[in-house]
């Protein structure tokens, strides 16, 4: 009997902190809900900010979309290169396992080391702050990620595919790009969408390398500074004192918040429709 | 009769039915035999919507080896654990109808399913000991229900092992990780396991189908052997070990008993014509 | 092909290249071992920083242990099918929220609540805890579900015939299989924390003088931090310039260690399935 009773008292310990710790997670998305939604309006969303605290975010919301834009054009294509090289063309040998190694260690760089690296290499050295030393930066947080999610989703195009168009007599590149990439366009879609959710909250790396998030301007070229969401909630809370500050880093937080959870749900909503299809 | 009083379970009472065989008059060899352990009456069970079992009811004997019968997907598998209720850790599981364990209907809500479970054995279709010592797997019973008292542990354990017949084989490396047990070895602990707990009844779930033909050998033989203290149930799809080791055999088709009788009988003599058909192997 | 899958390898060079080319003149035993960090009298030592690093990121995953463990086991072993479908894909959404949005939600709620109610400026290690646990709540659950939904189920059906209670066949079957993945868990959680920036930066408060915390109310500044807090009026070529790259060597190194414990953790448990 005593096992029984304790079995109900774990259980219902369980439930409890399960259901709690979803609770505080949950409540931390709405509580930015609740106190950002009272500023959100179209002027807001489309207008410049003018005297650090007042005015719209129109230059931030474009910001952050250039910068993983940039981001994207970076990493995608490397990332799927080094897919197929690692799911297709290369036998398990050193270089593979070297190449997995490093994919690993790039993925546990903490992001404000690549945001140094940012601040080195492509600011003081080559850019400036600007655009392109951000969505570079960027790009090299969420390589490591583009690369496993290609090589995963290469991997799981069965093989059956490919001996089907190789027996045909087309060539290993044909059927690369022709059945296997073609397959896998949609896991690799998911996938990316996942790597773009993590990039546009990021905002060590872009802190240290695209600018300082207040510029009232939208960038003219890929070398200009660029505003974006979270450097510019990040100076309004650190650097604001008014209530109209904070106001408004509510709003833009309830903005990253919303282009995050729209990125994600579309690619939970994909991989759920990919699932199903393969059924 | 003495040894079934042997029973010490604060959950069932004592009294035993005592019921007529329903298959004919003349069955005389064993007068333990004339008792039935288990009855089942309009067993019903569903997974979600999937009606698996139909309307079962049979009387398994005390003491005799019941083989379940039947091609794969008839709900073999499901029917046994209906008899330790295992099928309502899976979630969608809905059940109605009695089975009875020595005149007490297992399925009634004052049933503690822990103890019921400790009562009725059961040994997997894979061999699954834990990733455990052998001797912490023999004792895991044991342990989880409080039956250790100092150098009682050992003795337990030593007997349930000497009883699954593997006591001569690892005596000397009790200390050893399981897994580096031979796949008979594995499922003779598994036995062994299943035993130390003391159960009345032991279900096995076609316990040779991972196994070759010398592991299946001693395993049959130990079936055989079980019957004297046990009630055994054995699923199986494998009609020559049916043969081999059951007294009784239940044939299962989609879900519904076709037919019951004694193994013999039914080997020599089909009542049913899908039994006809599926024993001389025109499907299965 | 072979020159894309060859340019993680570049990168990660590059990067390292860089930090200690910029770094390395920095790096001595008064850096790693001196308590004074003052830029304007070109004194640099980090250890109130290291120390205070390790003390929030470990406070932090502990906290995550209490909680996510046992949500973990929740959410694998007792929770009804539609609950857990609920859940496991709100945790697994967390797992990336931005983190400038949980550190201005500590910001906001935690820091007051803490100054009103314990005293003290309310940026401090208890919020920094808070605010890290959160943060590395989503993979802990997320990554120990994983592990103890690994377990072959065999093992539960085993032990569960033989009579035992849900809960007896978690404590003796499934977390003593799950503990390595649980483990790895803990540790990735850890490197998480430790190199974790934004969100700790807004709680902890950053004094200008880092000193070695004797209160979990005290103001500290970790690693990451003090980069962030600097960076911006450094002096290129200047020997603090050097220094912030030289604790930027101290964070990869420290975080390099953690992770190759965790890539340990689960290729111990690997190889002992």
């Amino acid at each position: 009997m005593n096992e029984q009773r304790k079995e109900r008292i774990v259980k219902a310990f369980l439930w409890v902190t399960g259901l709690t710790s979803v609770f505080i997670l949950l409540s931390i998305i709405v509580y930015i809900y609740v106190n950002g939604v009272g500023i959100i309006s179209l002027e807001f969303l489309t207008s410049y900010p003018y005297r650090f605290e007042y005015g719209g975010i129109f230059p931030q919301i474009v910001g952050s979309l250039l910068l993983v834009a940039i981001c994207l054009l970076f990493a995608t294509p490397i990332g799927i290169g080094s897919g197929i090289y690692l799911a297709e063309y290369a036998s398990d040998n050193i270089l593979t396992k070297t190449i997995r190694f490093f994919v690993e260690t790039l993925a546990g760089i903490p992001s404000i080391i690549i945001g140094l690296f940012g601040l080195a290499f492509f600011v003081h050295y080559l850019f400036g702050f600007s655009l392109l030393s951000g969505g570079l930066a960027l790009g090299f947080m969420i390589l490591p990620w583009t690369v496993r999610v290609s090589e995963e989703a290469i991997r799981a195009v069965p093989n059956s595919y490919r001996e089907a168009s190789l027996t045909l007599g087309a060539t290993k590149w044909q059927t690369m790009w022709n059945v296997v990439l073609r397959s896998a366009t949609p896991s690799i879609i998911t996938g990316i969408l996942l790597g773009l959710g993590k990039a546009i909250g990021e905002t060590a790396i872009i802190l240290l390398t695209a600018g300082s998030g207040l510029e009232a301007f939208l960038p003219i070229s890929i070398f200009d500074a660029v505003g974006s969401l979270p450097v510019y909630i990040f100076m309004l809370a650190t650097q604001g004192h008014t209530s109209a500050a904070f106001d408004r880093a509510f709003g833009a937080s309830l903005v990253l918040v919303t282009m995050f959870l729209i990125i994600n749900l579309g690619a939970l909503l994909l991989r759920n429709y990919l699932v199903r299809r393969q059924r | 009769m003495t040894d079934l009083s042997r029973s010490e379970g604060r959950i069932f009472s004592d009294q035993y039915r005592t019921v007529q065989l329903s298959e004919s008059k003349t069955v005389k060899d064993d007068v333990r035999m004339v008792k039935d352990k288990i009855d089942v009456r309009n067993l019903n069970l569903w997974f979600t919507d999937r009606h698996i079992l139909q309307d079962l009811s049979l009387s398994i004997k005390s003491n005799s080896v019941t083989a379940i019968m039947g091609p794969s997907g008839c709900g073999k598998t499901t029917f046994i654990r209906a008899i330790n209720r295992m099928n309502e850790i899976i979630e969608g599981c809905r059940t109605t109808g009695e089975v009875f364990l020595d005149g007490v209907n297992i399925y009634d809500e004052k049933i503690n399913v822990f103890e019921l479970r400790k009562k009725v054995g059961m040994v997997h279709q894979k061999p699954n000991p834990f990733p455990k010592s052998i001797f912490d797997n023999a004792a895991y019973g044991l342990r989880i229900h409080n039956m250790v008292n100092g150098k009682k542990l050992e003795k337990d354990v030593e007997q349930a092992l000497r009883e699954a017949a593997l006591w001569d084989e690892v005596n000397d490396r009790l200390k050893e990780s399981a897994l580096r047990l031979s796949g008979g070895q594995q499922q003779r602990l598994c036995i062994a396991r299943a035993l130390a707990v003391k159960p009345e009844v032991i279900l096995f779930d076609e316990p040779c189908s991972a196994l070759d033909p010398t592991a299946t050998a001693k395993i049959e033989g130990l079936i055989q052997r079980l019957k004297e203290n046990y009630t055994v149930v054995i699923v199986t799809h494998n009609l020559q070990q049916a043969a081999r080791v059951s007294d009784f055999v239940a044939f299962l088709y989609l879900g519904r008993l076709i037919e019951y009788g004694r193994t013999k009988d039914m080997f020599i003599n089909p009542k049913n014509e899908l039994t006809e058909r599926y024993i001389t192997g025109k499907f299965g | 092909m072979l020159f894309s899958a060859t340019s993680s390898i570049l990168i990660v060079f590059f990067i390292i290249a860089f930090m200690l080319s910029e770094g390395w003149s920095a790096i001595n035993l008064d850096f790693i071992f001196g308590l004074i960090w003052h830029p304007k009298t070109n004194e640099f030592g980090i250890l109130p920083i290291i120390v205070s690093t390790v003390i929030v990121g470990v406070g932090a995953v502990f906290i995550a242990l209490v909680i996510g463990i046992p949500c973990a086991i929740f959410l694998a072993e007792f929770a009804p099918n539609w609950v857990r479908n609920i859940i496991k894909p709100s945790v697994e959404m967390l797992v990336g929220v931005p983190s400038i949005v949980l550190g201005f939600f500590g910001l906001m709620l935690i820091v007051p609540f803490i100054r009103d109610n314990l005293g003290g400026r309310g940026e401090c290690i208890l919020a920094g805890w808070i605010i890290l646990s959160i943060m590395t709540l989503p993979h802990v659950i997320s990554i120990s579900e994983d592990a103890i939904r690994a377990v072959p189920n065999s093992y539960r059906e085993a032990s569960l015939t033989l009579g035992a209670t849900k809960w007896q066949t978690v404590r003796n079957i499934t977390l003593p299989n799950a503990k390595s993945g649980i483990l790895a868990s803990l540790i990735l959680g850890m490197g998480n924390a430790v190199g974790e920036t934004m969100a700790v930066y807004m709680v902890i408060g950053n004094p200008n003088i880092p000193w070695i915390p004797t209160s979990i109310l005290d103001s500290v500044r970790v690693l990451t931090s003090t980069i962030v807090m600097e960076y911006g009026y450094v002096a290129w070529g200047s020997q603090h310039q050097h220094a912030l790259f030289a604790i930027g060597v101290v964070l990869f190194v420290l975080v390099a260690i953690i992770n190759l414990m965790a890539r340990y953790a689960i290729k111990r448990g690997m190889i002992e399935r």
